[in-house]
């Protein structure tokens, strides 16, 4: 009797023990907190899409499921579609990564592997500062300098050279889903190419020892090792480039042209899901129209959340084909 | 050595713990400005204030109520863009007519300026657009006062066939802009503006149509005209702060269309005229309903109110497009500030007509014709300050 009652106050007290180990180290706490910052972020997930549906009933009542296939949008006539915006959000961000993920992946192996010592630093820190640039910024640098510059002179070249094609019919104008393209290649740039620099510095020094001790050139050992090893870290980079250019909303809208028109022509005007909302939200004037605006923030929120996922999943196959691995 | 690792543990969770506390208590203390969650509150005290200071004066027979001291009433607006240059002008003048009142103006937009007037979450809303029968019946009693008037201008970009850039006033047909608008009208040498402009080599070259991408009052007065000139374009376009454009592309603000517009040869939009004249554009004159070629001159735009002016009716809203008068210039709107005809603040309602009467006066008309906008003509001042004066406060004059 005594006995158990001892024993059992000895294991309280080691029970009490351990809880004053773990505490004392602030262990509890920190996890407490970390938990609490994951969990800020699932809540705002859930509160942003739970608000943008709460607040657009109207155009769900009216429209239903037409809403994403309807292309028509018409404010007078209280008629509201959203498809040009969808095609416009998607064709724009995924052209931006064909055009982005070649230039900065050239961009992250010349940083990590080849560029001389003295020049890492200083243009490291260059693309890091393209970054910070503000989007109006490049949005009226876009319209004002790189369209007429830049891109007037290859779009029409394209157009004379390839217009038979249905991608690059005409006619030419300054603003087109090719400029919006190219200025959200720029801006993804450098978020890809910081990304998979750190990715690949990571990899550790052994990996690429052996490829070179197995008598490997410079080019197998990057593209034979280090970029299926750092794989599912640069497709996490090239996700991280993907939201933004989804997202993308100031620069986008004044280099684009904001043209409902659906036409697979990258040299006509287009229209995103970002740009509509910001073009027409502060001058909306009556309940329907505000509502479908944010039906459509709700249809970009859904199409990021799935784009992600899709692309989350992608990463996990990839790195699950790979047997060491570089996680993000 | 466990021991004063427990101490410092202690230590720390007492820290942890007076910091805490000190957030705690820290945040319902009143702070001035940065959240309008807090700037409300202070607000509501100001009222509470004049409040008890009416009572006094109701209870003792006093000649006049104590002058407030300087800045002490806040007067909160919100609404359109397009007059925001000039209200911020007006207020900033204004602090030295009367040093009592101060404002605070959020652009956001007509849209927003209807809803929180609506709301009576501000003092003044402010608004490019007219108020609907439906938005007029969620707020009883409100009152849209026609402050300035800006005119719309079509801009162009064309170069002439030995490629030089033509810096001549085409002159616009009556209904060439709507048909321009509705791509009927697809090169600069149709027959329409070539017959109107002889004097102009305009070249064989297709026209590309600039609108304005965001919903804007620009757009609301263009498409007004549009409407007004062309049966067709008000079938199947309409009007509105953003329409559906059949055809060309998109800018986004002035600057975007104007943008748009130098780097594109052929191309033609329009833009707030104030917009136009501060970057040297090269505009157009436009046939008005009188069958003359106008420029948009204060004078002009004056005329097409006074046109209006005798029927303003009880609301004093319309449309000034298209006016019929020789010397109109027929493309242009009024920018209204919304108010309630019974104040609920005496105190803010006072300095609030006051200001308004001061803007509408010559000391303001003359800060209006600085920025570009045009004031009121003699008719149209009468009637506004005629219904100012019936503005009430909790039912008594003010």
């Amino acid at each position: 009797m005594f006995a158990v009652s001892q024993a059992k106050q000895r294991a309280s007290q080691s029970r009490w023990q351990t809880l004053k180990r773990h505490l004392q180290h602030g262990d509890v706490l920190f996890r407490v907190l970390t938990a609490l910052g994951a969990l800020t972020v699932f809540m705002l997930i859930v509160i942003i899409g739970y608000e943008l549906w709460l607040n657009s009933p109207l155009p769900r009542e009216k429209f239903g499921w037409r809403f994403l296939v309807e292309s028509e949008w018409n404010p007078v006539t209280q008629e509201f579609g959203a498809f040009p915006f969808i095609f416009g959000t998607l064709q724009t961000s995924v052209m931006a990564l064909i055009f982005a993920v070649p230039v900065s992946l050239g961009i992250a192996i010349f940083l990590a592997e080849l560029a001389p010592a003295w020049l890492r630093q200083p243009l490291g820190f260059i693309v890091e500062l393209l970054a910070a640039v503000p989007s109006v910024v490049y949005g009226l640098w876009g319209l004002f300098v790189f369209i007429p510059a830049f891109v007037r002179p290859i779009a029409e070249l394209l157009h004379t050279t390839l217009g038979f094609l249905p991608l690059f019919t005409g006619p030419v104008y300054g603003p087109s889903r090719l400029s919006a393209s190219l200025i959200l290649a720029i801006m993804i740039l450098p978020t890809i190419s910081a990304v998979s620099r750190d990715v690949l510095l990571a990899i550790p020094a052994s990996q690429r020892e052996a490829a070179l001790a197995l008598g490997a050139t410079r080019w197998e050992m990057i593209w034979r090792v280090l970029l299926p090893y750092g794989l599912s870290g640069i497709l996490g980079a090239v996700i991280l480039g993907l939201g933004r250019a989804l997202g993308e909303t100031m620069a986008v809208t004044m280099v684009i042209g904001n043209n409902l028109a659906l036409t697979a022509s990258l040299l006509h005007p287009g229209y995103t899901m970002a740009s509509i909302i910001a073009n027409e939200f502060a001058e909306a004037t009556y309940e329907l129209y505000i509502q479908s605006l944010i039906q459509i923030a709700l249809v970009l929120f859904v199409v990021t959340l799935v784009l992600n996922s899709i692309a989350r999943v992608l990463v996990w196959r990839v790195a699950r084909r790979v047997p060491t691995e570089v996680r993000i | 050595m466990f021991k004063s690792r427990m101490i410092v543990t202690g230590l720390l969770v007492a820290l942890v713990g007076i910091l805490v506390g000190a957030c705690a208590s820290a945040t319902p203390a009143p702070q001035p400005t940065v959240t309008p969650a807090v700037t409300k509150v202070v607000e509501t005290k100001v009222i509470e204030q004049t409040k008890v200071v009416e009572k006094v004066v109701t209870a003792t027979p006093a000649p006049a109520t104590p002058a407030p001291k300087a800045g002490s009433v806040l007067i909160n607006g919100a609404g359109a863009t397009f007059p925001f240059p000039l209200y911020s002008r007006w207020f900033y003048e204004y602090a030295f007519v009367d040093t009592t009142v101060r404002f605070n103006y959020q652009s956001i937009g007509s849209g927003g300026g209807i809803a929180q007037i609506t709301a009576k979450t501000v003092d003044f809303g402010a608004s490019d657009a007219i108020l609907t029968a439906d938005q007029y019946a969620k707020a009883p009693g409100i009152q849209m006062i026609p402050v300035v008037a800006g005119p719309i201008v079509p801009i162009y970009n064309i170069r002439s066939d030995d490629g030089k850039v033509i810096t001549d006033t085409i002159k616009f047909p009556r209904t060439a802009l709507a048909d321009i608008y509705l791509g009927k009208i697809k090169k600069w040498n149709d027959p329409v503006l070539a017959q109107a402009n002889p004097n102009i080599k305009l070249p064989n070259k297709d026209i590309v149509v600039v609108a304005r991408s965001d919903g804007s009052g620009t757009t609301f007065a263009y498409t007004d005209y549009l409407s007004q000139v062309s049966a067709e374009w008000k079938e199947k376009v309409g009007q509105g702060t953003s329409v559906k454009w059949p055809t060309g592309l998109g800018g986004k603000g002035n600057e975007g269309v104007a943008g748009t517009v130098s780097q594109n040869d052929g191309a033609i939009g329009y833009v707030e005229f104030a917009y136009a004249k501060q970057n040297r554009l090269a505009y157009g004159a436009v046939q008005n309903k009188a069958g003359e070629y106008v420029l948009p001159t204060v004078e002009a735009v004056q005329a097409a109110m006074a046109d209006f002016g005798a029927n303003m009716g009880d609301k004093l809203a319309l449309s000034i497009a298209d006016a019929p008068g020789k010397k109109s210039w027929p493309i242009a709107s009024y920018t209204y500030l919304l108010i309630y005809m019974d104040q609920t603040d005496c105190v803010k309602g006072k300095k609030l007509v006051e200001f308004i009467k001061w803007g509408l006066s010559d000391a303001g008309a003359k800060f209006a014709r600085e920025l570009d906008y045009v004031p009121l003509p003699p008719e149209v001042h009468k009637v506004v300050l005629d219904k100012l004066s019936k503005v009430t406060c909790q039912g008594k004059p003010l």
